[in-house]
C-alpha cells in the first residue's frame, strides 16, 4: 500500500465527490430537507438528505432482526385439501428444493433469502452501533466492504412477491390460508425498502477514524 | 477541459467501493483506497470480456430454462409439466391475468430485456459512440434494478414444492428448467454488475 501517494487532503477529499456512474466531479454541499443531488451528465443520484440518523437507523436494523427472526420460524402459507394440511416455513422450503434434485436453487434461496440478509442486518447492526457515538466499530473498513458487496444479493421483496403468486396459483386447487410468516415478510420487505434508499458510505463522513 | 470535468481530467479517481476521492497516479498497480482498503481502478478490471463472457453463460442457460419444464404437476396420477411460459398462460386462464402479466414481465420480458440491453451496451460503449449516452445511462440503471425481480419464478415454484404434498392426490416437483432459470438470473446480474457505466461516457468526441 502506496497511501500517502493517493490520500487527498482530507479537506479537499470531503469537498468533492465523483459520480459513480459517469466519473464526473463536483463539490459537494449540504444537502436540504428532502433535497436530492442528480448528476448534471448522466442524471444519476449523486446524495440524497438523509432523514435517518444513525440512532434511528439501528432502531430500524434491530426492528428487522425481530421481524427477520419470526419470519424464518412462522410458518408462512397453509394449504388445505381434504381437510389434510400441510403447512411450510422458509427453511421447509430450501430442504423440500435440496432433497428434490434441486439442490442449486436451495443454495440460491438460502443465499438471497436468509444467509446474506442476516449478514447485512448483523453487519450494518454491528457498525451503526459504534457509530451512534461517532465511532469506528472494529473491522469497519470490512465491514463497509462487506455491506458494498452483499447489498445486491438480497431478495425478500421478490420472495413476498412470490409467496402471493404461489398461493394464488394454489388456490384454484386447495384452500389456502395465509400464515403469521407471510405478514413478517411483509413487514420486513417495508424495512428493506427503506435501508435501500439510505448510502451506508456516509457512515465514513460520521465517524472518525481513531487515533492510530 | 468541459464545465463537467471528469475524474481523470483533473487527475482524480474514485474509489470503486467505499466512494473516496483520491490522488490519481500514473502507476495504479497495487495502489488502494486509503481509506477503506480496496484496490483502485479508474474502470472496472476486465469490463468488456467479463460482461461479454457472463452474459453469453447466461444466454446458454437460458435456452434450457425456457425450453425445459420447470415443474411437475402430478394429481391422482395425472402428470402435468409446466414450461415458464406454460405457468404463465395457466395463470391467465385460470383467472389472475394481472399476476400473469406480473410473472410474465418478471420472468420473459426482464431477462429478454436484459440480454438486449446489455448487449448494446456493450457494443456501443465499445465503439466509443456518443449517441443517446444519457438513455444509455438510464437503460444500465434500469437494468440494475430489475433484474433480481426474475427470481420471482424460482421462489414460486420452490414453495409449491413444499405446499403441495398431499401423495397420490397431488403433488408437486422442481424439474431441471428452474435450476437453469436460476442460473441464468444469477449469471445476468453478475454480468450487469461487471459492466462498468463509466464507459458509456468514454467516447471518442465529447460534445459539452
Amino acid at each position: 500500500m502506496n497511501a500517502p501517494q493517493q490520500a487527498l487532503d482530507g479537506k479537499e477529499a470531503n469537498n468533492l465527490m465523483i459520480c459513480e456512474h459517469c466519473d464526473t466531479v463536483y463539490r459537494r454541499r449540504e444537502l436540504a430537507r428532502g433535497e436530492t443531488a442528480r448528476c448534471l451528465r448522466c442524471d444519476a443520484v449523486l446524495e440524497r438528505h438523509q432523514r435517518i440518523g444513525t440512532n434511528g437507523m439501528l432502531a430500524l436494523v434491530l426492528t428487522a432482526m425481530v421481524v427477520f427472526i419470526q419470519a424464518n420460524i412462522w410458518p408462512i402459507v397453509t394449504l388445505g385439501l381434504n381437510g389434510q394440511e400441510i403447512s411450510t416455513t422458509l427453511w421447509g422450503t430450501i430442504i423440500m428444493m435440496w432433497n428434490d434434485h434441486s439442490q442449486v436453487v436451495a443454495i440460491l434461496a438460502a443465499g438471497t433469502l436468509f444467509f446474506f440478509p442476516l449478514a447485512k442486518m448483523l453487519t450494518l447492526g454491528w457498525v451503526l452501533f459504534f457509530a451512534r457515538r461517532g465511532e469506528r466499530a472494529p473491522g469497519f473498513a470490512t465491514a463497509m466492504t462487506i455491506l458494498h458487496y452483499v447489498g445486491p444479493w438480497t431478495m425478500n421483496e421478490v420472495f413476498v412477491l412470490g409467496a402471493l403468486v404461489a398461493i394464488v396459483k394454489a388456490h384454484v386447487y386447495f384452500d389456502v390460508l395465509p400464515n403469521p410468516g407471510i405478514f413478517a415478510y411483509a413487514v420486513l420487505m417495508l424495512l428493506i425498502t427503506i435501508f435501500a434508499s439510505v448510502d451506508m458510505r456516509r457512515l465514513w463522513d460520521l465517524t472518525e477514524a481513531p487515533p492510530a | 477541459m468541459s464545465s463537467l470535468p471528469r475524474a481523470h481530467e483533473l487527475g482524480l479517481i474514485g474509489c470503486h467501493v467505499c466512494g473516496l476521492v483520491c490522488r490519481d497516479v500514473p502507476d495504479l498497480h497495487d495502489a488502494a483506497c486509503p481509506r477503506c482498503g480496496a484496490a483502485l481502478h479508474r474502470r472496472k478490471l476486465g469490463s468488456f470480456v467479463r460482461t461479454w463472457a457472463l452474459l453469453i453463460a447466461a444466454f446458454f442457460f437460458y435456452i434450457p430454462a425456457n425450453v425445459l419444464p420447470i415443474m411437475r404437476t402430478v394429481s391422482l396420477g395425472d402428470v402435468d409439466d409446466n414450461t415458464i411460459l406454460s405457468g404463465v398462460v395457466e395463470l391467465w386462464v385460470k383467472g389472475s391475468p394481472d399476476l400473469a402479466v406480473i410473472v410474465f414481465t418478471a420472468s420473459i420480458v426482464v431477462p429478454m430485456l436484459k440480454f438486449l440491453a446489455m448487449s448494446l451496451l456493450l457494443i456501443t460503449a465499445h465503439r466509443r459512440t456518443a449517441w443517446a449516452q444519457r438513455q444509455r445511462a438510464k437503460l444500465y440503471r434500469l437494468v440494475e434494478f430489475i433484474g433480481y425481480w426474475s427470481m420471482l419464478d424460482v421462489f414460486v415454484v420452490a414453495l409449491l414444492t413444499a405446499l403441495v404434498q398431499f401423495g397420490i392426490l397431488s403433488l408437486v416437483e422442481p424439474l431441471p428448467g428452474v435450476v437453469f432459470f436460476g442460473l441464468t438470473v444469477v449469471l445476468t446480474m453478475l454480468a450487469s454488475m461487471s459492466f462498468d457505466p463509466r464507459l458509456i461516457w468514454d467516447s471518442k468526441e465529447t460534445h459539452d
